[in-house]
């Protein structure tokens, strides 16, 4: 097996002395926290680092799942295995107990963090686009304080993020709102199997219109699409076979999916226009009591 | 640097490189070689251990971070002498050849059966999903762990049921 | 002269699976695996060892400029650092293949493949070797690779293998069999011919476990030690006895537990003559264990057959004739293992389990820089490509009928009266009642009420398929007069003695890699001599103390070494016959055997044991005239053919028409193997291969871009399945013993790898009947199903 390149190791023993590590150290220094995206680069030397800051012991202040009426708040350090677990999470946003059963396998999901993976930033990464579809916010906190940034912001190109040198991912908050529900899509080669295209959808209505609806995409662009030509088209609109059509026809047009090992980029746009009808319509189903 | 962790019950202290992966510590530096390896991408689970109580790819876990924590192995399941129920249910049920990924399937196998004691037949491919075995075909991977379902809390009657111990 | 009192016989458990008895005995080796005290190469440590890291080429064809090895050998950790030019002095830098063509240990001149062995390193610990490989610095001078193997032989394709005199072009092999003029004739004059273009892609057999060795020079002695995962100890001994001019009594191979072999474990590795070299350099052991991207990028793959089948029919089916056109892709070095007289292996069972007028097969083999191999994953010497070529074509003559594809197999399978049967190939079929097995995985699968099932679910659009493949294989490698593969026959021994107790010890020449062995083979012997198999201890793979012999691959341990292993306890009973006599004062036509003791006949209460007449051969007093003490024998066994198992598969899946994502609901296996010695065992080996089947079909390719990158070389890029991708199996058999085998078994390793991928292809295709198409390869991920949804289903290279 291959293994990394030597490093020092350090663990934090809260958000402010890991934000102070970091500022020490320097760009030369990263954060592990469940390490299933970071050490297989390591040891692959894909990436190399100096300094490496264990922030596992950060539970209490980064883990944490509250579900509130206006808004949900999900520490970064949240376990894949808790998002998935909890019936409170699943009742609010289905989508992420439908995302978390295809993220990876059971028992990387015991280590995994909800922050990790967001801060990975892989084009392909489910939860980004569980969160875009759900228009969460990061909150990103310094030695300066917190800011508070949208998916779009949080998203700088491929594996790159708006958490700079010195900074750390603490919080996802995602607004909720009465009469929506939401779901997640995804085609994989095999289970555990990065997305060949994976779509997420959130519809809101009021009795059997449409007031909004979100669709967010993975793996068929550079980082997670979130597609507002699609809220525009469904926002007063009655669910229909028609206008599910109408929507995955937008999606696979606002994707730019390359051909690789996985699939063409031909079949990632029809995946891309197939996944948002399957996700919009099992949204609906859920919100009007005819599906799971 | 120094780490000191629990490892199958017993407080280990070693000084050792930040790189050192915990499944090498196990196997290399405290000889539990029933933890094996088999990928460099966290795929295969041959390597799948005990990290307080839940089960982890310990090739993807660094020494440093089990310290001050709790880290349990295949040659922890049989206790005082005698085989876990998973243990058994493998030996009965075929859910072995080669033996290569077995400890690490026993290992989550034994974690599913703590936390559901009737788990369904997709509950437990779903439970080994993330682990590979090229032998068996995974269907006497799942009778075993059913039969152990039906004999956990049962050791006595699981260790005379087998024609070899 | 006192008469030894009967004892009772130990507790014999007689169930009823005559004739091999103890049935679905538990495995005797499981008490240490479950406790995670298994005995791998990567387990051993051994004082003062030493790890050895492999410096690899990131190009698949380039000229070696420079090797710059000073930062690496300055590394305080380091003990050695060796290149090409190191090993060129010593003539170690090349060595024989299993093809007797050679490969480069560490490059010499060029690199041929990416991955290819460059350098490599000695230090105290794995990490640092790894540490300093980065300190060697290779200047290479790229060269154009050659990828594509259809442009293999292209006019202006680079020339892979300079390094043979004279060596213009990247041609390896050509080859043929069958009569190509009377094959002609008949599809000429015949009603209906289909061709078809069918690739198995390169694929590779990546056992849980990767190869390594701990190599152990012994300066005094001059003994090497080397601990390997070898699946041919003894075959590897004799080669580097050979290859490295040590004396072959001076080389100990011991191969321990193995993590699964598959035939990956079969080739010698540049990584073991390394470690061997580096042992005797250091004068420490030292170990080699590659890392997975290692084994996928360099080690033996298997098939990468590129075929044009063609059948010919008459119009109401009845099948004719087969030919075909190959194109093998050997990767740079031709490191198939392959009899000498067999470069394409058995692919002449291509004829299937039909009754053909004429068979022709033209083959031309190429280089490519690729890693080296072919032959592996249960390959069966290339019957995976042979049974995938003709049941995929069967199942387009079918399509072309418009017949059902399992009508159509009736209708042409060989008749049990036929056997022993010829082939146009040449190949002696032993036995063969194939329409009972068909019929029972037809019964078994409710073949009736899933066709109608098909037939609504079309209706309403839905894709559901069906696909039946019958495979007929050669396994058991095999005559010494045909078959040996470096010069060495593959024939095998084994060797067993009664200790005066009356346990007993059996030393085989195979080498299990997790099929049970420890079991089945006490379960031969018990059947033979009487000892219960818990009493007697199987030995296996350390060259020092067990029979010569061709190791564990080809599903030859059944057929070849159970052979041995009931000839030879047949020897000992006999023996034991004869001190039996002599205890009880009779003569020896007076005498039967009855479950592990001899009686005289008429007179149950004369009788003794195994137990006592073990103990009276080694004890004192005289024995018969002729007779020498001790109860043992040893025989070296020679197979008089091939054994060929066979069976009947059908497979349902389900395609999910908005994604082309392919479901295995069902897989039905009817396997016929012969006797069965253990059910339990069969059960599980057939499993493993199905797994492999949807693997392959669904998923399974080692991928190379136009450069010669490696695609597939982790397991997040080569996929396996997981339990979640594979239904709950379905088995059934049939049994038609061998009639040339001892005990009539024929073996069953690797019967579902080869049955299980047309079956599976043969589904999907007939899922997507409503498209029209009537082949797409493997691998069919849901892009490529979608794509054949579409109408154009691609070769996957």
């Amino acid at each position: 097996m291959q293994v990394p390149a030597p490093f020092e190791y350090e663990r934090a023993n809260s958000v402010d002395h890991a934000i102070a590590l970091l500022e020490q150290r320097g760009s030369e220094a990263r954060l592990v926290a469940g390490g299933h995206s970071l050490l297989p680069m390591m040891k692959l030397r894909l990436a190399n680092l100096e300094y490496l800051i264990d922030i596992n012991d950060l539970g209490t202040e980064l883990g944490y799942l509250r579900i509130g009426p206006d808004q949900v708040r999900i520490g970064a350090l949240t376990r894949h295995r808790d998002l998935l677990e909890s019936d409170e999470l699943a009742a609010t946003f289905p989508i992420f107990r439908d995302a978390e059963r295809v993220i990876a396998d059971p028992v990387v999901r015991n280590r995994g963090t909800l922050g990790g993976s967001l801060c990975q930033a892989d084009p392909s990464e489910d939860l980004s686009a569980v969160c875009t579809t759900l228009n969460a916010s990061c909150v990103i906190r310094s030695s300066d304080g917190e800011r508070v940034v949208t998916m779009d912001e949080f998203y700088r190109g491929p594996y790159e993020t708006a958490v700079e040198d010195g900074q750390i991912l603490t919080e996802v908050r995602i607004p909720v709102r009465p009469g929506g529900s939401s779901a997640y899509e995804k085609v994989e080669r095999r289970a555990g199997d990065w997305a060949i295209c994976s779509a997420g959808a959130a519809v809101w209505m009021d009795g059997s219109q449409i007031t909004d609806a979100r669709v967010g995409l993975a793996a068929v662009g550079p980082n997670t699409t979130g597609i507002p030509a699609i809220s525009d088209a469904l926002r007063g609109q009655q669910p229909s076979d028609e206008l599910y059509a109408q929507a995955g026809a937008i999606a696979a047009e606002h994707c730019s999916p390359a051909t690789d090992m996985r699939g063409s980029a031909d079949y990632k746009r029809h995946l891309a226009d197939e996944l948002t009808q399957r996700a919009l319509r099992r949204s609906v189903a859920r919100i009007t009591g005819e599906g799971a | 640097m120094q780490v000191t962790l629990t490892v199958n019950g017993d407080e280990v202290t070693a000084d050792i490189e930040a790189r050192l992966l915990l499944v090498h510590f196990l196997r290399d530096h405290l000889g539990l070689t029933g933890t094996h390896w088999g990928c460099d991408t966290s795929n295969c689970g041959t390597c799948v251990v005990w990290l307080d109580g839940e089960p982890v790819k310990s090739c993807t876990v660094l020494t440093a971070m089990a310290g001050g924590h709790e880290v349990r192995t295949v040659e922890d399941l049989e206790q005082g002498g005698e085989l876990d129920p998973i243990q058994q249910g493998f030996m009965q049920c075929h859910g072995l050849q080669c033996g290569f990924c077995t400890p690490g399937m026993m290992m989550t196998a034994r974690a599913l059966l703590d936390r559901n004691p009737n788990p369904s037949e997709e509950d437990i491919r779903e439970a080994i999903s993330g682990q590979i075995c090229r032998c068996t075909g995974y269907s006497t991977i799942v009778r075993s762990v059913q039969w152990a379902a039906t004999h956990d809390g049962d050791r006595d009657s699981a260790v005379a049921a087998g024609s070899t111990s | 002269m006192t008469v030894t009192e009967p004892k009772p016989a130990p507790e014999f458990v007689d169930n009823d699976q005559k004739p091999v008895g103890h049935g679905r005995m538990l495995r005797k080796e499981d008490p240490r695996f479950v406790r995670g005290l298994g005995r791998y190469v990567d387990d051993i440590q051994l004082p003062g060892m030493l790890h050895l890291a492999i410096l690899r080429s990131p190009l698949a064809h380039a000229r070696i400029v420079s090797i710059d090895t000073t930062a690496a050998e300055a590394h305080p950790k380091v003990k050695a650092v060796v290149t090409g030019a190191a090993l060129a002095e010593q003539n170690l830098a090349w060595m024989p293949t299993l093809s007797n063509d050679v490969q480069a240990v560490l490059a010499t001149d060029k690199v041929r493949f990416q991955g290819q062995e460059v350098a490599f390193v000695v230090a105290e610990d794995r990490y640092s070797a790894r540490d300093a490989l980065e300190l060697i610095d290779v200047e290479y001078e790229p060269l154009d690779p050659v990828i594509d193997v259809r442009r293999a032989l292209a006019e202006d394709a680079p020339v892979i293998r300079d390094d043979l005199e004279g060596k213009t072009d990247n041609h390896c092999f050509d080859w043929e069999t069958g009569d190509a003029a009377a094959t002609e004739a008949v599809f000429e004059s015949a009603d209906v011919v289909v061709s078809e273009d069918i690739v198995y892609p390169r694929v590779h057999p990546a056992p849980m476990e990767t190869c390594g060795c701990v190599a152990d020079f012994e300066r005094v002695d001059g003994k090497l030690t080397l601990w390997c995962t070898s699946q041919a100890p003894h075959a590897h001994r004799t080669v580097y006895a050979l290859v490295a001019g040590l004396p072959e009594h001076k080389i100990r191979i011991i191969a321990p537990d193995i993590g699964g072999g598959f035939g990956n474990k079969v080739p010698i590795y540049p990584g073991y003559v390394c470690s061997i070299v580096a042992s005797l350099v250091t004068g420490k052991p030292v170990k080699w264990m590659e890392d997975r991207t290692e084994n996928l990028v360099s080690t033996g793959f298997a098939r990468d057959y590129v075929m044009r089948g063609e059948i010919a029919a008459t119009n109401d089916g009845k099948i004719l004739a087969i030919r075909t056109n190959v194109l093998a892709d050997h990767g740079a070095f031709n490191g198939t293992a392959a009899p000498i007289k067999y470069p394409a292996g058995f692919f002449g069972v291509f004829t299937g389990s039909y009754d053909l007028q004429a068979a022709y097969c033209k083959m031309t083999a190429v280089y490519t820089n690729k890693a080296p191999g072919g032959v592996a994953y249960a390959c069966s010497f290339r019957i995976t490509e042979a049974v995938y070529l003709v049941e995929r074509i069967v199942d387009c003559l079918a399509h072309q009928l418009d017949m059902d594809p399992a009508e159509l197999r009736m209708r042409n399978l060989l008749k049990p009266e036929q056997f022993p049967y010829e082939t146009k190939t040449g190949w002696v079929y032993d036995s063969g009642n194939y329409e009972p097995a068909l019929r029972q995985a037809m019964d078994l699968v409710g073949y009736d009420d899933l066709r109608r099932e098909q037939a609504e679910k079309r209706e309403r659009g839905e894709l559901m398929g069906i696909g039946v493949s019958f495979f007929t294989e050669a396994v058991g490698a095999g005559p010494r007069k045909d078959m040996d593969i470096l010069g060495l026959g593959m024939a095998d021994g084994c060797e067993l003695r009664v200790h005066p107790t009356g346990k007993a010890v059996v030393r085989l020449s195979v080498k299990t890699q997790g099929q049970g062995h420890e079991t089945t083979y006490a379960q031969i012997v018990a059947e033979e001599i009487g000892i219960p198999p818990d009493d007697i201890e199987v030995v296996h793979g350390d060259t020092d103390n067990t029979p010569f012999g061709l190791g564990t691959y080809g599903s030859r341990s059944t057929p070849v070494s159970g052979a041995a292993a009931a000839l030879v306890a047949r020897k000992v009973r006999d023996k034991a016959k004869i001190i039996a006599s002599g205890m009880l004062e009779v003569s020896v036509a007076d005498l039967e055997w009855v479950k592990g003791s001899f009686q005289v006949k008429g007179d149950p209460t004369s009788a003794v044991t195994i137990q006592d007449i073990a103990m009276r051969a080694h004890g004192a007093g005289d024995l018969p005239e002729g007779v020498e003490g001790a109860l043992e024998a040893q025989i070296c066994y020679n197979p008089s053919n091939l054994t060929y198992p066979f069976g009947a598969y059908i497979c349902v899946v389900d395609v999910d028409p908005g994604t082309g994502q392919v479901t295995v609901r069902r897989f039905v296996a009817v396997d016929d193997c012969g006797t069965r010695i253990n059910p339990m065992i069969i059960e599980g080996q057939v499993h493993g291969g199905l797994t492999d089947g949807v693997g392959m079909a669904l998923m399974e390719i080692i991928a190379f871009d136009e450069d010669g990158n490696c695609l597939s070389s982790s397991l997040m890029d080569y996929l396996i399945p997981t339990a979640l991708e594979v239904p709950d199996w379905e088995t059934g058999h049939t049994v038609t013993p061998s009639p040339h085998h001892p005990i009539g078994a024929k073996g069953i390793g690797e019967s579902a790898t080869v049955g299980s991928p047309p079956a599976l292809v043969n589904a999907v295709v007939d899922a997507l009947k409503p498209f029209g198409i009537r082949h797409a390869d493997m691998p069919l991920t849901p892009s490529r199903v979608w794509d054949a949804m579409q109408g154009r289903p691609t070769p996957p290279i």
